[in-house]
């Protein structure tokens, strides 16, 4: 009797763990795990991939797609670097510009990937509070010549996981390296000037990816 | 390094004051010609000498680009003391004296696999320790974004560099142009990027070089920003 009790007991565990599903995993892990486990799969991805290392932008994208744009929260980052103009944008207009804030930084990531070679990367101390909902995460991407990398993330918890919303890169927070040129371009043009801009430009770097994925 | 005409240029225009609208970047006139005069500079010479400079094999730029690194080790050793960072110096003295020997002149970084860290620092940056204020942000001719403070003690940095002591003159113009060219070649996929992401690009290198280099400051942790 106490052995099946045993058995039974074992077999509930092993069915509690199988039946967990993937996302309340995620929500789970520690901003810092995330960050480490994405950065890591991406590297090995990226030097492993003879398409990517060619500089083949379509895979790139899949790449990105796929590990790295679920953790993004890209409409905070959006509202961050449109300031106090994004109270005064339609909803329709908020989500035009996070479309294309979000393809502006897909394109320029990718092609950031296609420049990895022999990096690795290092973390720093994670220091968070279990209650925080704010953390950032820092970590030096470290190359065999020049200074290392800063490579600093800003996520914040939600119900799914926790969420990216800002990069710094050697010390210049991306929020804050866009937020004087959309409220000139804003200034100058208004919001849809700023959206039609940010298309433009989307338009022109996807007309050269689109070149890079011929065979 | 002939640095002194050129800052005499930037100087003369920086101070011939240009009305701007920007309260965070009072010279904008004047830096967008400069910023202008760099790139055209670039796109003509420099960035065609990088790329050509890329082709050499790996252990002959990995070679270049230590034995100059290992010079700069000088300066931020004498910057780290001048900041109190008395370990940090050390270190960076520590570097200079193994890769000046064992090295082979610089050639070769040994220090950094024997554990001794590297920290970057100029005189700037000892300034700016001291409670020295940036002033406004400034884009010199040939030598890119800076700020007035940065600008004014540039040949401070001139100074406590080994290379530019060397004689004879030919040699070390020769060597010059080799350093910068290799120091263009290891931005040559950041300035690519660089198209792509920025809208204006003036205003992008601006807004991330002056957080940058305040970042430079504290050493890469710098109290949030007084919005």
């Amino acid at each position: 009797m106490k052995t099946f009790k045993y058995l039974l007991a074992v077999l509930g565990l092993f069915i509690g763990f199988a039946a967990q599903p993937a996302a309340a995993q995620s929500a789970a892990e520690a901003p810092d795990v995330l960050i480490k486990r994405i950065s890591q799969q991406v590297l090995d991805i990226a030097k492993n991939d003879p398409q990517i290392q060619a500089g083949n932008y379509r895979r790139i994208m899949d790449v990105v797609e796929e590990h790295i744009l679920p953790h993004v929260d890209f409409e905070r980052m959006t509202a961050l670097a449109v300031g106090r103009y994004w109270r005064e944008a339609t909803p329709e207009q908020q989500k035009r510009l996070t479309e294309e804030f979000r393809n502006l930084l897909v394109y320029t990531y990718s092609g950031a990937i296609s420049q990895v070679k022999d990096q690795r990367v290092e973390f720093r101390p994670f220091r968070a509070a279990p209650d925080d909902t704010e953390v950032e995460v820092r970590s030096r991407v470290l190359q065999a010549r020049g200074e290392p990398i800063q490579l600093n993330y800003r996520l914040e918890k939600k119900a799914d996981g926790w969420k990216i919303y800002d990069v710094n890169v050697l010390g210049a927070w991306l929020v804050d390296s866009y937020r004087n040129t959309f409220a000139s371009e804003i200034g100058k043009n208004g919001i849809d000037g700023l959206i039609g801009t940010l298309s433009e430009r989307n338009k022109r770097l996807a007309a050269s990816a689109a070149k890079t994925a011929q065979p | 390094m002939k640095a002194a005409p050129v800052f005499a240029l930037a100087a003369a225009l920086a101070l011939s004051g240009c009305a701007s609208t920007n309260p965070s970047d009072p010279l904008e006139t004047y830096n967008r010609a400069a910023f202008g005069f760099n790139d055209a500079l670039d796109r003509v010479a420099l960035k065609p000498a990088a790329e050509a400079y890329q082709t050499l094999p790996d252990f002959m730029r990995q070679g270049v680009y230590n034995f100059f690194s290992n010079l700069e080790d000088v300066g931020n050793g004498l910057n780290n003391v001048l900041q109190g960072k008395f370990r940090a110096g050390a270190s960076d003295f520590g570097r200079f004296a193994l890769n000046t020997t064992f090295g082979v002149g610089g050639l070769f970084d040994l220090a950094t696999g024997a554990g001794l860290d590297k920290h970057y620092e100029d005189f700037g940056q000892t300034l700016a320790y001291w409670g020295v204020e940036s002033g406004p942000y400034v884009v010199l001719p040939f030598f890119g974004p800076s700020t007035l403070r940065d600008a004014a003690v540039k040949p401070v940095d001139f100074k406590t560099d080994p290379w530019l002591y060397v004689k004879p003159v030919r040699t070390r113009n020769i060597g010059t142009v080799v350093r910068v060219i290799d120091g263009r070649a290891a931005l040559l996929d950041a300035s690519n990027l660089l198209e792509d992401a920025a809208l204006d690009r003036y205003q992008f290198v601006r807004d991330a070089y002056l957080q940058r280099r305040r970042s430079q400051v504290y050493d890469g942790d710098p109290p949030p920003a007084e919005q």
